[in-house]
């Protein structure tokens, strides 16, 4: 807690990012081991998809499906780094290390605890996505001058799945809950949010539903256009409102999610 | 060796109250936790909140630290209301809480480091500070060590090191001898002391009454969220309970005779023992002893532990 009012908008002062770089040095503390999966994922997914599967499906909207799902797993990446970092990175901290409550007793309040774990969990999609992106460079994938730019789109992105893993976290009773999620949300996105499969190939309704209420689908979008410059028709909107759709959409729920996600951990921190 | 900052404080000219609660009240929907209390903290001393468990006394600290905000009523530490002031007053304040919340992705060093960080002290200034505090704790050898590889005994020192990185006017240490074997209870209890002579102000809360004696300059005695006793430890013994006890083994026979003879005694039934408190008991006991011989009868001291039994009573809380 700091002072009373349990509404509006959050008080966040520079003591975020002492909260941030708590996370940081731990994070730093065993590097080699955080970038082993960011770094071994991607090249067995290639391997996998790319040349395995790749050898049935030979070419998407004039490009080869090895390079048709790169930027999918950058966006993937994304995802999983931020969302999983403030579910069960988050809830260790808050349940079983009792890290939270070390820290409120401090001058930090609770909102500035929770916007640090919310910007920490949007820098390791951004570190983990970097990875990924030196990845399909390696293998050739890269054929837009814009790649770079997918860096901020992936700290915001996960920015977006950062605030939304801590919404389940504030929800959660106990750490097996975010099995819910996981495999209601998460994992759906993962098949169907344009990453491994062409969204334009679902039915119509579905791809409306995919741009409406699924995340994924955006920072993919975004992410094919940056890495190799490419992005179709979905959902009867022309691409270059595809992507208009994906900034906006990305920028007002990353917005009401972080601000929600501050609320409800309030809620349930301040007793 | 100077570890707290409380002697050069700032407030020696103003009044000595350093907190001041005024009908403080706290409620969790329909449950009141604390039910409007008054009482001051004056600076400098060692006040303890006694109480059974789910008494209200770690709810009453948790308020000071602003860590839980305030129902209803008034409470000020060092003149600044905790509800809107929360920020400046955790930075005068150290907590070493109940649970262990040490981080375990820390070494010991780096855990004061990164706590001295959460309060803005430089990285050299943060590390002198933790050595020293880690050399007043006995905990030098371990600094590099994993939090996990310390003993319950220097995971709550480590805890109290920590409290005292910001070099705060006032400590508050929710049960901070819990779960420790005796010899840990007393270096922690030394370090308090040490604490105090600095200047400290410490506010303790316990259910141990030996640790609330041997420590308070001053109790309150708190019972479903109301504070219904408080004063020197030594004087509320004197006052609810007398000098001594006279313990007797349990006897229905006896129990009847001692009933007869002292009229004006206080007789309780501890388990298997009768225990009797009386406010002018010399000669009496003794008299008692000669003539019930044969029968397994002593007198001891009367403790605080008799008088917070006497007012808070012997049902089992929780």
């Amino acid at each position: 807690m700091t002072t009373s009012s349990t509404s509006g908008l959050p008080k966040l002062t520079y003591h975020v990012w002492t909260v941030w770089r708590r996370n940081f040095d731990v994070f730093m503390k065993t590097w080699h081991v955080n970038f082993l999966p960011s770094l071994i994922e991607p090249i067995l997914y290639l391997l996998a998809f790319g040349f395995g599967l790749g050898t049935f499906v030979t070419e998407i909207e004039g490009i080869s499906y090895i390079q048709w799902i790169a930027p999918g797993l950058v966006a993937i990446t994304v995802m999983y780094g931020s969302f999983f970092e403030c579910t069960y990175g988050s809830f260790v901290r808050m349940y079983y290390q009792r890290t939270f409550d070390a820290i409120i007793a401090t001058p930090i309040n609770v909102e500035e605890v929770i916007a640090g774990e919310l910007l920490w969990g949007a820098t390791r999609a951004t570190f983990n996505s970097a990875i990924v992106l030196a990845v399909v460079a390696a293998f050739g994938l890269i054929s837009s001058p814009l790649f770079l730019v997918m860096l901020p789109v992936a700290f915001f992105g996960g920015l977006l799945f950062a605030a939304l893993g801590m919404c389940f976290t504030a929800l959660a009773p106990n750490i097996d809950f975010f099995n819910y999620p996981t495999f209601l949300l998460i994992t759906p996105m993962f098949l169907i949010s344009n990453t491994f499969i062409p969204l334009a190939t679902f039915p119509s309704q579905l791809q409306t539903i995919a741009l409406a209420v699924l995340p994924l689908t955006h920072v993919a979008d975004l992410s094919r256009i940056l890495v190799v410059g490419k992005v179709e028709t979905l959902g009867g909107l022309s691409p270059e409102w595809v992507l208009i759709l994906a900034v906006f959409w990305i920028a007002i729920v990353t917005t009401v999610l972080f601000i929600l996600a501050i609320y409800l951990m309030k809620r349930k921190l301040i007793k | 060796m100077q570890i707290a900052g409380a002697t050069a404080s700032v407030n020696t000219m103003a009044s000595q109250v350093l907190i001041k609660a005024r009908n403080l009240t706290k409620r969790y929907n329909h449950f009141t936790a604390v039910d409007h209390i008054n009482f001051e903290v004056y600076k400098g001393e060692c006040v303890g909140f006694l109480g059974p468990n789910g008494a209200g006394k770690t709810t009453t600290v948790r308020m000071i630290y602003c860590f839980s905000p305030v129902t209803e009523g008034e409470l000020t530490v060092a003149g600044m209301n905790v509800s809107t002031n929360s920020r400046e007053i955790k930075r005068m304040v150290g907590v070493a809480p109940q649970e262990d919340n040490l981080d375990p992705d820390f070494t010991v060093l780096k855990n004061l480091q990164v706590y001295a960080r959460y309060f803005d002290i430089p990285k050299a200034e943060a590390t002198k500070r933790a050595i020293t505090l880690l050399e007043f704790f006995q905990l030098e050898e371990k600094q590099a060590s994993a939090i996990n590889e310390l003993s319950t005994g220097m995971k709550r020192r480590l805890i109290l090191a920590r409290a005292l990185i910001n070099q705060p006017q006032i400590l508050i240490v929710d049960e901070p001898t819990t779960g420790l074997d005796p010899q840990g209870r007393h270096i922690v209890w030394d370090e308090i002391r040490s604490l105090l002579k600095q200047g400290v102000t410490v506010i303790l809360t316990t259910h141990y009454m030996d640790e609330a004696a041997a420590l308070c300059d001053r109790v309150l005695i708190i019972d479903n969220g109301k504070i219904i006793e408080t004063g020197v430890p030594q004087e509320l013994v004197k006052k609810h309970v007398g000098e001594d006890v006279l313990e007797v083994s349990y006897d229905e026979d006896v129990l009847k005779t001692l009933k007869e003879e002292l009229p004006e005694a206080h007789i309780e039934i501890f388990g298997d023992q009768i225990r009797v408190f009386m406010s002018q008991p010399h000669g009496v006991f003794e008299h008692i002893i000669t003539k019930f011989s044969g029968v397994n009868m002593s007198i001891r001291n009367a403790n605080l532990e008799d008088v917070f039994l006497k007012l808070t009573g012997r049902k089992l809380r929780e």
